[in-house]
């Protein structure tokens, strides 16, 4: 997916850029609301992060300015008031949703996927390969006709494999994609999530395999 | 404790009333008995003169013939023993040879008057003097009348039982007057301690009960203070949220290089620490938002915005909302939502807050790949439900859980603040509802009930 990170706080939007880079994402980042309108004037973007406090105005006047003009890219805004009455103001102006900061990555991205799944889709959201689709907007695995319903987890672990075939996976990479790095989780977790969506594959041109003492990759049946 | 206004006005009321009613009792008795006193001297005088006038002057001889009126006039008065003497030239004429001489005698033809002891009683004498006989041949006589003074006692008895009988009642009518202007002096008092006691314990609306002049300035010096207190924390709560806001940047910051970090390690025990690190920022963020949510709902309560809130949207809402953070853990959150709009009269921020605050407890304490039921159902009452299929709530206490702070015993793996509960309680109470807290039938999972009048 192909961000715009409107933030002026330069630690942070680093990090941010470099943490969301790390899962395939590609990310400009703005420091002001003039930068953001000048990256805006020359790229498409699937998804808007905004801060509110700026140093050249307040977001949410760049907020309603985008609703006024009818720019429909959806806009998740990163804010640090955490209050019930803060958040609620926000959607009225027309933020597809909100983060509060610190947060997770990803809650972050689960909330960018739903944001996208409300609005039908950015355009390369869908990854082929051996003839099975995977509709990631849709939250769907596609093949021969078939049309199977993934939970989220199957969906993240798939996105993985499809993003890059063929390349071997350890666990413990996997492990740090799957699980929030606030919760408890063991290994034998993802031996689960493997299981169920080798299941799933099942009939499809592509299978996943284990590669003893390194992990596991998606292949060509 | 200082004495009460009440007692001082009363007891101060009650001594001048004491000191009135004897002052009158003094003076009515004096008058009185000065009547009384003044009635005998007159008819001793009037008895004295007729007695002067009866006296006869014959060849150089005074003669008395004794009218039976002058001293029958007397005996109107009272019983009292009448004694008389009539002295010529110091000889006594007629009368009691005894009864003394008066100790000054006043110029002729007027009476003088004095008090003595006479055969063992006290008299009240007076003494007339008359010159009696022709031109060259006068002789001074002096005319005494003396009347014994028990039936002025008599009457002095009966006007003092009388003056007293007043005095005592005019002390009680007082006294009672006294009480009841002692209250009702202090009734303004007694209203104004009652609008300020029976409000609520956040209320700091300024007073508007009717106070007199007097406590004007009083009522104005508590309004004046409430808005201080108010103003204070109102403060409080902006510097909360402040400090918040200040600290959750550079979390954010930290927790993004982190997890950035732990992406690059190899190492277990490296990604272990990490991964702790990360917790602790979760925690205190989590707090922290808690807290600010904590103090938004004590401040809020106050003064409780009744707005129009539609129940089933404000859950689906609310789910939409928590519903990505739930996915992350395959939790599904199930919504058992009636099939016609549920109105009601609430203050809709607090709602929000009671319902985010239990999901987000649910989604934290639930196991993977489970479902989150939310229910809302109208009987006598509202019922918003959220059951989950997580741990529950054991053997614990279900009271003390609601309690600021107070965690579960099983739960010590999950990061929380503890006021999850206490938040959602605080909304119910707010609304006149109760939360309920149970363990699900079958002793799994746990079932947390927002129950709200209608």
């Amino acid at each position: 997916m192909r961000f715009l990170l409107i933030e002026d706080n330069l630690k942070l939007a680093h990090a941010v850029v470099e943490r969301l880079q790390l899962d395939g994402h590609a990310v400009d980042h703005a420091e002001t609301l003039d930068a953001a309108n000048a990256c805006l004037d020359v790229a498409d973007y699937d998804l808007i992060l905004l801060d509110i406090m700026l140093p050249d105005g307040d977001g949410r006047d760049f907020l309603d300015r985008q609703r006024r003009a009818a720019r429909r890219t959806p806009v998740i805004v990163i804010t640090a008031r955490s209050a019930v009455s803060d958040r609620v103001g926000l959607l009225d102006l027309g933020a597809d949703d909100f983060i509060t900061k610190p947060f997770d990555f990803s809650e972050l991205e689960a909330r960018c996927r739903a944001v996208l799944r409300r609005q039908g889709g950015a355009a390369d959201n869908r990854k082929t390969y051996q003839g099975a689709t995977l509709d990631s907007t849709a939250g769907a695995l596609l093949f021969g006709g078939r049309n199977i319903a993934l939970r989220n987890r199957e969906l993240r672990l798939l996105e993985i494999f499809f993003a890059a075939p063929g390349q071997v996976f350890s666990k413990s990479h996997l492990m740090d994609r799957l699980f929030s790095l606030s919760d408890e989780a063991s290994e034998n977790a993802i031996e689960v999530y493997v299981g169920r969506l080798r299941k799933r594959l099942e009939g499809s041109g592509a299978r996943i395999e284990t590669v003893r003492g390194l992990g596991y990759r998606m292949v060509a049946v | 404790m200082h004495p009460s206004i009440r007692r001082r006005l009363f007891l101060q009321l009650s001594v001048v009333a004491a000191i009135l009613s004897l002052a009158f009792f003094l003076v009515l008795r004096s008058v009185a008995e000065r009547a009384a006193e003044g009635t005998q001297d007159d008819i001793l005088a009037a008895s004295a003169t007729a007695i002067a006038d009866s006296l006869r002057s014959e060849n150089a001889a005074v003669t008395l013939d004794l009218p039976y009126s002058a001293l029958s006039m007397l005996g109107t008065v009272s019983e009292d023993r009448v004694f008389y003497r009539v002295a010529v030239d110091g000889r006594t004429l007629t009368g009691y040879n005894d009864l003394p001489d008066p100790p000054r005698l006043g110029r002729p033809g007027e009476a003088a008057f004095h008090t003595h002891d006479y055969r063992g009683e006290e008299v009240r004498m007076v003494a007339v003097t008359r010159r009696v006989g022709s031109l060259n041949n006068t002789a001074q006589a002096v005319i005494t009348v003396a009347q014994t003074r028990q039936g002025l006692a008599a009457i002095s008895q009966r006007i003092t039982a009388t003056a007293t009988a007043v005095g005592t009642g005019f002390f009680l009518l007082a006294t009672a007057l006294s009480l009841f202007a002692a209250g009702s002096a202090l009734r303004p008092i007694d209203r104004l301690t009652g609008a300020v006691t029976r409000r609520g314990p956040k209320d700091l609306r300024p007073v508007t009960a009717k106070a007199p002049t007097e406590l004007v300035p009083l009522v104005d010096a508590l309004n004046s203070f409430m808005a201080r207190l108010r103003a204070s924390l109102l403060r409080t709560e902006d510097f909360i949220a402040e400090a918040a806001h200040r600290v959750r940047t550079p979390l954010a910051t930290v927790r993004a290089q982190a997890e950035v970090t732990h992406r690059k390690l190899n190492k277990p025990e490296h990604k272990q620490a990490i991964r702790e690190m990360i917790r602790a920022i979760d925690e205190s963020s989590r707090s922290a938002g808690q807290m600010l949510d904590h103090a938004m709902v004590t401040f809020r309560t106050d003064s409780l915005a009744r707005e129009d809130v539609e129940l089933r949207q404000l859950v689906t809402e609310t789910c939409d909302r928590l519903s990505p953070t739930a996915g992350l853990k395959d939790i599904a959150l199930q919504r058992d939502l009636p099939p016609d709009d549920l109105h009601m009269k609430a203050d809709k921020i607090l709602l929000q807050a009671a319902l985010l605050n239990i999901l987000d407890n649910a989604i934290k304490y639930s196991p993977e790949d489970s479902d989150i039921t939310v229910s809302l159902t109208r009987e006598d009452a509202l019922t918003l439900s959220v059951a989950d299929q997580g741990r529950g709530f054991a053997d614990m206490d279900l009271d003390r859980l609601m309690n600021r702070y107070e965690r579960g015993a099983n739960v010590h793996d999950v990061v929380g603040s503890g006021l999850g509960l206490t938040i959602a309680q605080d909304v119910a109470r707010a609304h006149g509802g109760t939360l309920s807290i149970a363990t699900n039938d079958g002793g799994s999972g746990a079932c947390v009930s927002l129950i709200l009048p209608l």
